[in-house]
C-alpha cells in the first residue's frame, strides 16, 4: 500500500475546507463530529442548520443518516475525522444499504488523534478509508485531489443518485475555534434550523 | 378454490388482528404505530425475531439492522431532531455498549430516545457472560437517572409502553423498556 491514491492527493487544511463548504450553503444540514471537525464548523460561522457533537465519538455519520432519512428533500453534510470513523466503520455498510441520495460525508484524514496529542491512528499509513467505503458499497467515494477538486466533489454530490463520501487529507493543525458546549441549546437551535420547532 | 383462498386469507387477517391484541410483539408494534414511531433500527435478538419480521412486513415502518447499538442511537437521535420519531431494539448485551452515547448524546441533549431491550441474563440464563452483563444494565440506567421499566406482564405492556413513549417525548428524556423473559418467554438452552 505504498502507492494508495491518498498519497497522491494534496495535504489540505480542515478549517479552510470547512469554510469552503459552508460558504456555498443555504439551508443544508451539517453535522460536525467530535472535537476538531465541529470546532472548525463552529469557527466557519454558526448557522442554525449546524449540529455539533460533544461526545459520542464516531456518530456523526449515523446522526446525519437519521436527519437524511427524516428529511429526504434536504441535503445533509457530515464532517468526520478518520479516527472517529474508525470507531464506527460499520455505519458505512448501513448507509450503503439505505442509500440516501441526500447525504454527503466528508472524512478529514490526518492519520492522527490530533486532539489527544497527535498519536497516530491504527490505520495511519496502512488503511485507505475511501477504499474501505467503496468496499462497504458506497460507490461514490473518492479522495479530493486538492481544494478545487473538493469543491467540485461537493457540488457533484448534490446531484448524485446515492450517498457520496469524500476523503480529504488534512494537516495536523488543531481546530480553529471552540464550540460553545451547551448541548440543549445546540439541539434546540438545530431543530429550529430543521424547521421542526419554533424557538421560545 | 377461489373461495377457499378467500377464506384462508380471511383467517390470516383474523390471526393478525388477534396477534395485535394478544401477543407482546403485536402490542409493541401497535403501540409504536399509535405513537407515530416510524423509524426502528435494531441489532437483532432471538426473542425479537417475530417483532422484527412484522416490522419489516409493515410498510408504515422504516426498519433495518445496524452494526452496533450506538449507531442505531445516533440514527434515531438525528431523525428525531429532524422531525421523525424512532425507537431502537436490542438485547441486554447491546445495551451494555451504550453508556458513552447515553451520557454524551441522549441525556445531555435531552433526546427522547426510546429503547426496547430484550432481557437476557436472568430467569434461566445459560450463558454466564450474559448473566454478568445483565447486572450492569440497571446500575447504568440508575447512574444516569434514566427512566426505565421492566415489563413482565402482557396486561401491563400496552399501558407501560404507551405511557412511557408519551412521557419520553413530552419530557424530552430517554427511556428503556426492558422486556422480561416473564413477558416474552426469553431464550432458553433448548431453543
Amino acid at each position: 500500500m505504498t502507492n494508495t491514491p491518498a498519497r497522491n492527493t494534496k495535504v489540505m487544511n480542515r478549517f479552510d475546507l470547512t469554510r469552503r463548504l459552508v460558504a456555498g450553503l443555504k439551508d443544508e444540514a451539517v453535522i460536525g463530529g467530535i472535537g476538531n471537525t465541529n470546532f472548525d464548523l463552529w469557527a466557519a460561522g454558526h448557522r442554525p442548520q449546524n449540529f455539533y457533537m460533544l461526545g459520542s465519538m464516531g456518530l456523526a455519520f449515523p446522526i446525519a443518516l437519521g436527519v437524511a432519512l427524516a428529511q429526504p428533500k434536504r441535503r445533509v453534510f457530515a464532517l468526520e475525522g478518520d479516527g472517529s470513523l474508525l470507531m464506527q466503520l460499520g455505519c458505512l455498510s448501513t448507509i450503503a444499504t439505505l442509500a440516501p441520495k441526500n447525504l454527503t460525508m466528508v472524512v478529514m484524514d490526518n492519520g492522527i488523534y490530533q486532539i489527544t496529542g497527535s498519536q497516530p491512528t491504527p490505520a495511519a499509513g496502512h488503511t485507505d478509508i475511501v477504499a474501505v467505503a467503496i468496499a462497504c458499497g458506497l460507490a461514490s467515494s473518492s479522495w479530493a485531489a486538492d481544494e478545487d477538486d473538493f469543491e467540485r466533489l461537493i457540488e457533484q454530490s448534490k446531484q448524485a443518485a446515492g450517498p457520496t463520501l469524500i476523503g480529504v487529507r488534512i494537516d495536523d493543525k488543531p481546530g480553529t475555534g471552540t464550540t460553545r458546549r451547551d448541548p440543549v441549546q445546540i439541539r434546540e437551535r438545530f431543530m429550529h434550523g430543521m424547521g421542526v420547532r419554533q424557538l421560545l | 378454490m377461489a373461495a377457499a383462498e378467500h377464506a384462508s386469507s380471511k383467517d390470516k387477517a383474523k390471526d393478525k388482528s388477534q396477534d395485535a391484541a394478544t401477543t407482546w410483539h403485536g402490542i409493541v408494534l401497535q403501540t409504536l404505530k399509535r405513537n407515530e414511531i416510524k423509524l426502528v433500527p435494531y441489532v437483532p435478538d432471538r426473542v425479537l425475531t417475530t417483532l422484527i419480521k412484522d416490522l419489516h412486513a409493515d410498510p408504515y415502518f422504516t426498519t433495518f439492522p445496524t452494526a452496533r447499538e450506538e449507531e442505531a442511537v445516533g440514527i434515531v437521535s438525528g431523525a428525531w431532531m429532524a422531525g421523525m420519531r424512532g425507537a431502537v431494539l436490542m438485547q441486554t448485551s447491546g445495551f451494555a455498549t451504550l453508556a458513552n452515547v447515553l451520557a454524551s448524546l441522549a441525556v445531555p441533549y435531552q433526546i427522547p430516545l426510546i429503547m426496547f431491550v430484550s432481557e437476557r441474563g436472568t430467569l434461566g440464563e445459560f450463558n454466564y457472560g450474559q448473566a454478568l452483563v445483565c447486572r450492569t444494565m440497571r446500575p447504568v440506567l440508575d447512574s444516569l437517572a434514566m427512566e426505565h421499566h421492566t415489563i413482565t406482564r402482557l396486561d401491563e405492556l400496552e399501558f407501560i409502553a404507551d405511557r412511557s413513549i408519551k412521557q419520553a417525548v413530552t419530557t424530552q428524556a430517554p427511556v428503556a423498556l426492558i422486556l422480561s423473559p416473564l413477558l416474552t418467554g426469553g431464550k432458553t438452552f433448548d431453543k
